[in-house]
């Protein structure tokens, strides 16, 4: 999924998986939970692969486990060189300073006991990247790069809006000077003006850092504005992926296509064909047979073959959608 | 159309140990029978505020002003006691709200909370109730209602929560429809189902929504009116079409401009400068001139509401939209 | 529907905490410097005078030993509240390092120790210490500390245990994670000072537990407290055989007892409601 003549990819995973046991309700059992189920991707330097799907589709797992937040049960996960999951505990705490992460709840994601600058400089006293008494005139900067006032170091996080908290969280992602960086829906609890905010940051930062981004989220408008690339999620599995001009334009995944018309646009004169779902959401602890979409989707030819074999990821006019009927 | 909500000059004051504030100040609007009118505005406007003042569900520091009114089919609500209100509540004004984690009582199944909502103001036995009520689910849309009927909250997903809320909420036939931000905490699919749904029963029950959101594209595509609200007041009011087209108050515009959308030119957004007040820190006159990219020396003092067109009313110092 | 302010009670409710404070800071200031100005209660051996009604002269009267029960009941409140304040670091200490390390480690670790816990709490603490100091013989001040204070911090570590498994989960602390922080410093910096709120809540209830069970070993006559050092127990002891002609050397140390628990309670209690809001 690179596009030709581009940097050479800096992030290169294969066949992710990741199963969690969990234990049934009365505890006799054991499900195996199927949160990522072989996913493969690749993100050049300094450009963002949009990861879009709705809750239990995986995405926050892909994040946790590309950052080896949590082990994968199986896959591999290169950054430039270097195998990620092959590095013992002290050799992958150095390297953690290359590749940082962004939460979504901007109220969980700062220790409400640590004042700013110092959960700023923390990342900063762990790898000593600056000696320490530069370490105040560093954090000021950082603070100025996110567009805070300087003064801010010395508050606690309690005093800040939620749009604030996001950009200290991203300066103490910064301090490190990381090459990637995955933000896991870093403005969805955010509100309609300070999105635009941080969205505009990120993608300043992106631009005078040469950042890579794996931006996950599950509003398409924003994936528009961040990722040039974009892959779809579904139950565990990608089932579209592509440039997201053509994602957004030219879907060919019945889910894609069902996302697409979903997204309420601020438009009332837009005409699109509204396609609402039927079903629920099968449980990521007992996926359907063969294609994961099938027990919900309209396609039209839709056959038995759908719920037998599962389709692999395949070029289909300008993406690769994981469907047997595409073309049509 | 007959004005069937007519909300006048509401205030609604809340007491902490910092003193009082007023979350929701001097707000006015009308919502007529089978019309959906969205009240559109950012966390800590005072929307939800607004909607349950209305049904007087504020938590215990809060109380509504004097000089309010909110007159539901001419009979003004704010000074009937308990008694009363309890007979409008779900009978002639029903609510629905965000998060249906909690908005359904766990240890209670999905029926009987439908035939609990159906026996407080009807009076009929259980085996109408239950009749009744799996009727409503079925009119929800929920596949195979007789085995739902028997299920706990927590056997259901979101969207199928939702749709008991809904249930609940339609099963005495009101008026009036209060949705808090019904879709927020759901996925964009089963937000579209959801909202079909809503649709479709508005119609087919004959009733007013007053649909309270923060998400522009919801208002675009449901809502008959819109109502914009900024730190406690109502800056804009007009027909959707037009707001989204010829939004007259600085705060629309700004709005509209920094949503990122599907379609359109691929441009950077414009974020509205600074962030929105505290209600204990509430700037003089119009609340949002520090923040306007057109203020001027005259908003230091409350403009008042003036008519823009037709049904269509700002409230700005600025003569013409820029 | 009128406008209301605060309602009475709350502002009641928040002003026991302020109470409880002064009486407190009242108490350990009469105990550290009380000895100082009022005689000391051992050197007035006038046995022939023997138990006299409070006076002008001792405004709480005498003991059987003649005694100024005043000046006992002073030097009663330093070693009572040393002896609470000292056994209960311990417990914190105890506590808190066993609940750390099992609730972040997790696994084994957490299920060996959570159950050594278990065990340790069927066991009722007062029964615990009793075995342990009558097995003792010739039990000191220092020992009989060490033993309160070690059998105090179960409950302490299950507090913070559960405190740790909320916190872990928070993304500030994957954020750490994150940034490459090794698991001590993410315990010093991270879980520690979040568990401080809980910790201190259970430290100020614990004082009033540990003063209660001074004086009830004390009373039973089995304390660490020997005479002729005071202790509110140990006085209460001492005047149980003349309870009915000199109630006076029982009810001034009980009385002593109860209001320095009933203030340190106030005060545990004001911390909890204060802290628990901001923590939401």
């Amino acid at each position: 999924m690179t596009a030709p003549s581009s940097p050479p990819p800096l992030v290169r995973v294969s066949n992710l998986v990741k199963h969690y046991h969990r234990r049934g309700i009365l505890r006799t059992s054991t499900e195996r939970v199927q949160a990522v189920d072989g996913v493969s991707f690749t993100i050049p330097a300094g450009e963002t692969l949009g990861l879009v799907g709705e809750s239990g589709c995986g995405k926050t797992t892909v994040a946790r486990t590309v950052l080896r937040l949590e082990e994968p049960t199986s896959g591999s996960v290169r950054f430039g060189e270097v195998d990620v999951l092959a590095l013992r505990a002290n050799d992958l705490r150095t390297f953690r300073r290359r590749m940082q992460i962004i939460f979504q709840d901007p109220y969980g994601s700062l220790n409400p006991r640590m004042r700013v600058g110092q959960a700023i400089g923390e990342g900063l006293r762990i790898h000593r990247v600056v000696p320490k008494r530069d370490i105040p005139e560093r954090v000021a900067t950082l603070l100025a790069e996110v567009g805070l006032d300087a003064s801010a170091a010395r508050r606690y996080p309690h005093e800040f809006s939620g749009g604030q908290r996001q950009r200290i969280g991203i300066a103490r992602s910064l301090a490190v000077e990381p090459d990637f960086i995955v933000c896991d829906e870093p403005v969805s609890a955010l509100d309609v003006s300070v999105q635009a905010q941080v969205i505009n940051l990120l993608t300043d930062l992106q631009q005078r850092r040469g950042l890579s981004y794996l931006f996950i989220a599950h509003d398409l408008a924003v994936i528009r504005q961040v990722a040039q690339h974009t892959a779809v999620m579904y139950l565990g599995h990608f089932v579209e992926t592509g440039p997201t001009t053509e994602i957004l334009s030219r879907p060919h995944h019945p889910y894609t296509q069902a996302l697409l018309s979903a997204v309420p646009e601020p438009d009332p004169s837009s005409q699109r064909q509204r396609i609402v779902l039927r079903g629920e959401l099968p449980s990521p602890a007992h996926p359907p047979a063969g294609c994961p979409f099938h027990t919900r989707c309209f396609h039209p030819l839709k056959d038995s073959r759908c719920s037998t074999e599962r389709p692999a990821l395949r070029a289909v006019g300008a993406t690769k959608t994981a469907c047997h009927y595409a073309e049509d | 159309m007959t004005t069937l909500l007519d909300v006048r000059r509401l205030t609604v004051n809340f007491f902490s140990e910092a003193g009082t504030v007023t979350p929701v100040d001097d707000v006015s609007f009308q919502l007529a029978k089978g019309e959906t009118l969205a009240l559109v505005g950012e966390s800590g406007c005072g929307k939800s505020l607004t909607a349950l003042s209305i049904l007087q569900l504020l938590p215990r520091a809060a109380s509504i002003g004097p000089g309010s009114t909110i007159e539901l089919d001419g009979q003004d609500l704010v000074p009937l006691d308990e008694a009363a209100l309890r007979a409008v509540r779900g009978a002639r004004i029903a609510m629905i709200f965000q998060d249906p984690m909690t908005s359904l009582d766990p240890v209670y199944t999905a029926g009987s909370q439908i035939t609990e909502a159906i026996r407080a103001h009807r009076n009929v036995g259980k085996r109408q109730a239950r009749e009744r009520a799996l009727e409503l689910l079925e009119e929800v849309g929920i596949p195979d209602p007789l085995s739902r009927f028997d299920q706990y909250p927590h056997e259901l997903s979101g969207g199928m929560r939702q749709r008991v809320m809904i249930a609940i909420a339609l099963s005495c036939e009101p008026q009036v429809l209060i949705a808090d931000e019904p879709t927020t905490a759901l996925d964009v699919t089963v937000q579209a189902q959801i909202l079909e749904i809503l649709d479709r029963l508005r119609r087919s029950h004959d009733m007013a929504v007053l649909l309270i959101t923060h998400d522009l594209g919801i208002v675009a595509g449901r809502a008959d009116r819109v109502a914009v609200m900024y730190a406690g007041r109502i800056v804009e009011t007009a027909p959707t079409d037009r707001l989204f087209q010829h939004p007259a108050h600085p705060y629309t515009q700004a709005l509209l401009a920094s949503v990122p959308r599907l379609t359109g030119p691929l441009q950077r957004l414009t974020p509205i400068q600074g962030t929105v007040p505290n209600p204990d820190a509430w700037p003089a006159g119009c609340r949002f001139h520090p923040r306007c990219p057109y203020a001027f020396d005259r908003c230091q003092q409350q403009p008042p509401v003036r008519a823009v067109a037709d049904g269509h009313e700002t409230a700005c110092w600025l003569e013409s939209p820029q | 529907m009128i406008a209301r302010p605060e309602a009475p009670f709350d502002r009641w409710r928040r002003s026991g905490g302020w109470l409880g404070v002064v009486v407190l800071v009242g108490m350990i200031a009469v105990a550290l410097v009380g000895p100082l100005a009022l005689p000391d209660p051992a050197s007035q051996p006038d046995i022939v005078a023997g138990a006299q009604p409070p006076s002008l002269a001792h405004p709480f009267g005498t003991d059987v030993l003649s005694r100024d029960v005043l000046s006992r009941v002073v030097s009663g409140a330093r070693i009572s509240l040393a002896i609470a304040a000292l056994a209960v670091t311990l417990s914190l200490v105890l506590g808190a390092t066993f609940g750390l390390v099992a609730g972040y480690w997790g696994g084994w670790v957490d299920t060996v120790l959570m159950r050594l816990v278990d065990g340790a709490l069927a066991i009722p603490r007062l029964f615990l210490l009793l075995l342990l100091v009558t097995v003792w013989d010739r039990l000191t001040i220092v020992p009989f500390v060490l033993v309160i204070g070690a059998t105090g911090w179960f409950g302490t570590s299950r507090l913070v245990r559960a405190e740790v498994l909320r916190i872990k989960s928070e993304p500030f602390v994957q954020a750490a994670q994150a940034l490459g922080a090794k698991p001590a410093r993410i315990v010093r910096r991270h879980l520690l000072p979040n568990t401080a709120g809980p910790l201190l809540v259970a430290a100020t209830l614990g004082v009033g537990n540990v003063i209660l069970l001074e004086a009830g070993l004390s009373f039973l006559g089995v304390g660490g407290v020997r005479p002729p050092t005071p202790s509110w127990g140990r006085m209460i002891f001492e005047g149980k055989s003349v309870l009915a002609t000199a109630p006076w050397t029982s009810i001034f140390p009980g009385v002593a007892i109860v209001v320095t628990v009933l203030a340190v309670n106030l005060i545990g209690e004001a911390l909890r409601d204060h802290l628990d809001p901001k923590n939401a």
